[in-house]
């Protein structure tokens, strides 16, 4: 078990290991993707308050959810590159980032689609809202923050701690319709007790949950796979790699 | 573990902790100014600010909405099923707005102690259920002394 992860950090092995791999989840994310679609989208039944219009949660709350949990990961991957040094960890904090931003962008956008027609308001500066907006701020800045240093190790040690002081505000965003009054709901189905949700709706909700997870694991080894290439580009396997190719 | 990497990963560990304190400190400090409404009791005791716009909070009291002769004017009540404060808007009302719904307005109180809204938001809750699960919850909430007269409306 140790051998195998310890082969998969060298970026050599998990170039190769992930290109076989991610057409099997890019696969696996278009089954969960539709069938969780159809579901929601047809099947579900309706809302007693809210008719259809609760239907883009299907999209809204998926999205939310791997906002909080990209950046969890990217800030633990930094972790592990900061001490150990490992360039595979680094490779996968900043792959991450760019799809988080994607993420929280979506969820941002979904809710305030929501939010005209059933609150009134595209947008409101409560607690929930206002803490998911520098969620957004900070993955940007970590994007940023990597681009403006040419030597792309010391890029993603200054990422890394950056990401790590933003993991504070993980718990915020989750306790914040909590802690204080707030026109966002509370939460539905990540609480102590049963989910306040119908079965039938609440299946739909995991599937594109799921399927956002695959979308996730198949679009960072893309990108992972593209910044070892580059990081990468003067080592021997690199070249004979073009080599072949050509 | 290597000496030099536990130095670091403790460095982390400390610099986490003391992020998340002073965080921690900064949200407590500024508790108040989180808060994104007030309810009905803490207006009636005097903890909303008199001088300038606050947002209220709370279920539009059933039986309450009424709408004024000039058309567009509707006058009802918002409680927290402790205290309740009248409030009174000029405008749309959200789809959402019906009585024994949760709402909050943004506005300020006058001389007479009614809340003058300039907007009114509808706030939903977590609970997602088909109408018809609804209707029977509601019917046997009710139970057999107050027959169920209506359905939730989808």
């Amino acid at each position: 078990m140790l051998k195998f992860f310890h082969r998969m950090a060298s970026p050599k092995y998990f170039y190769q290991f992930a290109g076989k791999l991610i057409p099997w989840l890019g696969v696996a994310c278009l089954g969960f993707l539709l069938v969780g679609l159809y579901d929601g989208l047809v099947l579900a039944p309706t809302d007693y308050q809210q008719g259809d219009s609760y239907r883009i949660m299907f999209v809204h709350v998926p999205a939310a959810w791997m906002s909080m949990f990209i950046y969890i990961v990217m800030a633990g991957a930094g972790a592990i590159g900061l001490i150990w040094h490992i360039k595979l960890a680094e490779v996968i904090a900043i792959s991450s980032a760019h799809i988080g931003a994607s993420f929280t962008f979506l969820a941002l956008v979904t809710g305030s689609i929501w939010g005209k027609p059933m609150w009134g308001a595209w947008w409101v500066w409560d607690a929930r809202l206002t803490s998911e907006l520098i969620l957004l701020f900070l993955y940007l800045g970590v994007i940023a923050l990597y681009n403006a240093v040419e030597d792309k190790r010391a890029a993603a040690r200054a990422t890394s701690i950056l990401a790590l002081v933003g993991v504070v505000n993980i718990p915020i965003i989750h306790y914040s319709v909590e802690w204080w009054n707030t026109l966002h709901q509370g939460p539905t189905v990540t609480k102590f007790g049963a989910p306040s949700i119908t079965i039938d709706m609440l299946i739909p909700l995991l599937l594109m949950a799921v399927a956002f997870k695959l979308f996730y694991a198949t679009v960072v080894l893309m990108r992972a796979r593209c910044e070892i290439l580059q990081r990468e580009r003067n080592s021997g396997w690199v070249r004979e790699l073009v080599r072949a190719s050509q | 573990m290597h000496p030099v990497r536990k130095k670091r990963l403790i460095l982390i560990g400390l610099m986490v902790t003391g992020v998340s304190i002073a965080v921690g400190f900064a949200l407590n400090a500024f508790n108040q100014n989180l808060m994104f409404f007030y309810a009905p009791s803490e207006v009636i005791a005097g903890e909303a600010p008199a001088d300038h716009p606050f947002r209220l909070g709370g279920l539009v009291t059933v039986g309450s909405v009424q709408r004024l002769p000039n058309g567009l004017t509707t006058r009802f009540e918002v409680t927290d099923n402790v205290k309740t404060v009248a409030v009174e808007y000029t405008g749309i009302l959200p789809d959402l707005f019906r009585e024994g719904q949760g709402i909050v307005a943004r506005g300020q109180l006058n001389a007479g102690g009614t809340f003058i809204a300039d907007e009114v938001l509808a706030k939903h809750d977590e609970n997602y259920m088909p109408p018809e699960v609804a209707a029977s919850l509601k019917k046997a909430h009710d139970g057999a002394t107050a027959p169920a007269t209506e359905a939730a409306t989808p």
